[in-house]
């Protein structure tokens, strides 16, 4: 039987509250959304929720990988061939993007069951990530998070099997983002909810209804996108969800994921699943679709999930929108992007396996660990006689460390360690720790974050976090 | 098999140059190497440099122009003129090409020049490159701090023994005439400055200046030819070193190529007791630390004991064993390719009994040691001099 074998979430752990988008100062309980950092973006988020998705789990497994997005940094360049290689799937893996709309993560999800189904892929990593921006100071920023979900779907130890799905397709210029812009749009409000989202979510729940001749109250969780808090209370009151069922859509907390905001909801399901259970999971995006699945006994076999508990648990509460301006590269500064071609695409198709896999070698005469890959053993001098072994899923000790306040970035200063990773070491960024929290022997482990944007692009590498608790 | 006692007293140091040191708006490389290479023209008593100079070697790190610039400058055409580059270590190892040319029976007299130009760039401290995703923050004060943590926590250093070294080197510099840096500093103003790298602040921190320095080397048996007091080579040598940010056995402690470079030269100098035999020596102060851990990594005095010693004042001018008596990089500023030869110029000055107001006592029979090191660091250059 085809089902979910296994999921992950990310959610950056910086808060924006709502009250400092208003020019007052954080309140402890208030309001807020995740926000993604400089270094983040969606292929980040999406990458960081397929690394927590795997989390014990053989990759050689998965041979397809989907990332559904709606701000994916290239338009041309696939985003999950770039992640397939941070996740070192290796080269065999199908993939694809699906992007253009906030139900991009829910039809990859489709696709998957339907590509296991028909016998087309055994394994499928789907991840959903979205990191939107909106005008500064606009209405939608407010109600805007971003985060990223994934779900490994397959056959054999299954969590969770797909019931049936519906959907309806609408055209409709509610709200949208031309090539080119940096912000997300929306027409009026009240044209947006009353004449898109609510007859479309409603319509979509109301067809899966009727195509599974069941009611709401046969499931025991139901979770639905909304652009808004409002909105969201609309559906439910008229799809008559008990309260007991109704999953939180978590504004105020999280915000609209965008292309993740369901999947991220699936996920918060799954957390809290009784084998058993039904769930019912709503999407929207130029029409709506309405998915259900089963539980089964499986569920209380799979080792804890990073899910959505889990990194809200995680915070870092930012003080001032000026900080945030600056985070997102939107503050004026003495000198403009440079137009330079960017790092030489040659040299990064050489070090793929070093800087996106994070591979490091171990020499066959003497074991050493060591990073990156060199011809000659820095310990013993052996030539060419070296394994590839995957450093990124690993524990790392800070060895030493330096506070650099010279380096440009939106928050000095950057802290910069020497990492011991079984032997090797790694001159490594460490992010999300204040400098005095720092100590020699600092667990951390590898995130894949974005580094410059030299050339006007995106370029990724490795940094360092505290080893989560 | 090296032959550690090809070097030793074969060649001496007739002429030495250098320019003021500082933010030279007003000088091209080219000036500068003028009036580096002039000086120790003028202190050797050489008239007719197209005649009486048979090589030159020349480096400069931020230079892309090549040896054509300095011979170009001093109009040394129909010469063999060489470029070379070793990171900080340049001037060092400029003077070890031009002590082997020498040697090796190839040149009597040969000019070095080492310059650098990094005021022409628009920012006030080093470049930051961005050509890469990995190994970044490119810094050097974020590169040489690495030893803090590990050495502070072992040690029980602290920021307090780093500033006795910055007030120091700036007060020594107030007695160097062609420093930039002139200005007496106070444990307060150490404190009260912003943060480059922690632990260094800016006192910590070299200065960034333009400069150029020169000598004219010769072969002992022919000092006589020349009006300049010499100095005989003991011994120069260069090292490299694995870089410690992938090397897995750095401890963060010391910096290898200090150490390895110390052994060669010392052995080619006949030092076996450095901390009795060395007078005084110019170590590569970067930053503080980098000073620091050099007196123990040229066993001037045993690991972790540093503190002590700083405490005593064993190395300021009226010390047992000054260090930097001009000043350093902390007042002299960091024109990489020039500052291994400025060293070979301050020490020859002191040797000479001609340091002025600096003037270290009592040198007779003592050795003058210069050291530079840099990359990541990566490399090591060292140089010892003696009067007899």
């Amino acid at each position: 039987m085809t089902g979910i074998l296994s999921y992950g979430a990310y959610i950056p752990k910086t808060r924006l509250p709502l009250s400092v988008i208003g020019g007052r100062p954080p309140k402890e309980g208030g309001p807020e959304k995740a926000v993604a950092w400089n270094d983040e973006d969606a292929i980040t988020l999406g990458a960081t929720a397929g690394i927590h998705c795997l989390e014990g789990i053989d990759r050689s497994r998965v041979d397809m990988l989907l990332f559904a997005s709606t701000t994916l940094p290239f338009q041309e360049k696939q985003a999950a061939a770039l992640v397939a290689r941070v996740l070192d799937l290796g080269r065999n893996v199908q993939t694809a993007d699906h992007t253009g709309s906030t139900r991009a993560g829910t039809s990859a999800l489709r696709t998957a069951f339907d590509a296991v189904n028909a016998g087309s892929a055994r394994c499928v990593l789907v991840i959903a990530s979205d990191a939107r921006l909106a005008a500064p100071k606009s209405g939608l920023e407010a109600n805007f998070g971003d985060g990223a979900a994934a779900f490994l779907v397959g056959e054999g130890d299954v969590i969770a099997t797909l019931d049936d799905f519906a959907a309806l397709t609408d055209e409709v210029t509610d709200i949208w983002r031309p090539a080119a812009h940096e912000y997300t749009h929306s027409w009026e409000t009240r044209f947006v909810i009353q004449e898109s989202y609510t007859p479309n979510m409603s319509g979509a729940i109301a067809a899966h209804l009727k195509k599974t001749d069941s009611s709401i109250s046969d499931y025991d969780q139901v979770a639905f996108y909304a652009p808004d808090a409002r909105s969201h209370e609309g559906i439910a009151k008229a799809a008559k969800v008990s309260g007991a069922a109704l999953v939180s859509p978590l504004f105020g907390r999280l915000g609209d994921a965008g292309a993740a905001f369901a999947p991220l909801q699936l996920v918060s399901m799954l957390e809290n699943a009784k084998p058993g259970q039904r769930l019912l999971l709503g999407n929207f995006g130029n029409g709506a679709d309405a998915t259900s699945f089963r539980i089964t006994d499986q569920i209380s076999k799979l080792d804890a999930r990073r899910g959505v508990e889990w990194n809200l648990s995680r915070r870092r509460v930012i003080p001032s929108y000026d900080d945030y301006i600056k985070a997102k590269g939107l503050a004026a500064s003495e000198w403009e992007a440079g137009t330079n071609p960017g790092l030489s695409a040659t040299i990064l198709f050489r070090e793929r396996d070093d800087d996106l896999s994070l591979l490091g070698q171990k020499c066959r005469a003497c074991s050493a660990i060591q990073f990156p890959a060199q011809r000659i053993c820095e310990t013993c001098f052996a030539k060419d006689d070296f394994d590839k072994i995957r450093l990124s899923d690993r524990i790392g000790k800070v060895v030493t460390y330096t506070f650099d306040y010279f380096f440009p970035t939106p928050n000095p200063p950057t802290v910069v360690t020497i990492i011991d990773i079984e032997g090797a070491r790694i001159h490594l960024q460490v992010v999300e720790i204040e400098p005095e929290q720092m100590k020699i022997g600092q667990e951390v482990e590898f995130v894949f974050r974005k580094i410059h944007e030299s050339g006007g692009r995106p370029n990724y590498y490795w940094k360092g976090i505290p080893r989560p608790e | 098999m090296a032959n550690k006692n090809a070097i030793r007293d074969q060649v001496s140091i007739v002429g030495v140059g250098c320019c003021q040191f500082g933010e030279n708006w007003s000088q091209s490389p080219s000036d500068m190497i003028v009036d580096a290479a002039y000086e120790a023209y003028a202190d050797a008593g050489i008239d007719k440099p197209q005649e009486q100079i048979d090589a030159v070697f020349t480096g400069s790190i931020y230079s892309n122009k090549g040896p054509h610039e300095c011979a170009d400058a001093l109009k040394l055409f129909n010469k063999p003129v060489s470029f070379a580059t070793n990171y900080c270590a340049t001037g060092t190892d400029l003077i070890r090409l031009g002590v082997m040319s020498i040697a090796a029976g190839l040149y009597d007299t040969v000019l070095v020049v080492g310059y650098d130009k990094p005021k022409d760039r628009g920012v006030s401290g080093p470049s930051v490159v961005v050509d890469r995703v990995r190994d970044l923050p490119q810094t050097p004060a974020g590169w040489f701090s690495l030893a803090a943590a590990t050495y502070f926590e072992k040690y029980g250093a602290s920021r307090e023994d780093l500033a006795k070294i910055a007030i120091k080197n700036h007060a020594n510099g107030c007695l160097a005439p062609k420093s930039f840096l002139k200005r007496k500093i106070t444990e307060e103003d150490y404190f009260n400055a912003r943060i480059i790298s922690w632990p260094f602040g800016l006192y910590d921190s070299a200065a960034q200046t333009d400069g150029a320095a020169a000598c004219v080397l010769t072969r002992t048996d022919r000092v006589g030819e020349y009006k300049g007091d010499p100095v005989k080579v003991k011994g120069v040598t260069v090292r490299s070193g694995p870089n410690p940010q992938k090397d897995p056995s750095n401890d963060f402690l010391s910096w290898k190529p200090t150490a390895w470079a110390r052994d060669d030269v010392y052995e080619m100098a006949g030092i076996t007791n450095a901390p009795k035999e060395v007078g005084l020596a110019q170590v590569h102060d970067c930053f503080s630390l980098t000073e620091l851990l050099t007196y123990e990594d040229l066993g001037f005095c045993e690991k972790g004991s540093a503190k002590e010693h700083i405490a005593d004042g064993h190395f300021e001018l009226t010390g047992d064993l000054p260090v930097n008596t001009d000043g350093g990089l902390k007042t002299f500023g960091h024109p990489t390719g020039a500052t291994g030869v400025r060293m070979i110029y301050e020490n020859v000055l002191q040797l000479r009994g001609n340091a002025g107001e600096r003037q270290v006592p009592n040198l007779d029979g003592k050795f003058a040691v210069s050291h530079n090191i840099g990359g990541h660091p990566t490399a090591c250059g060292i140089a010892v001099l003696g009067k007899d």
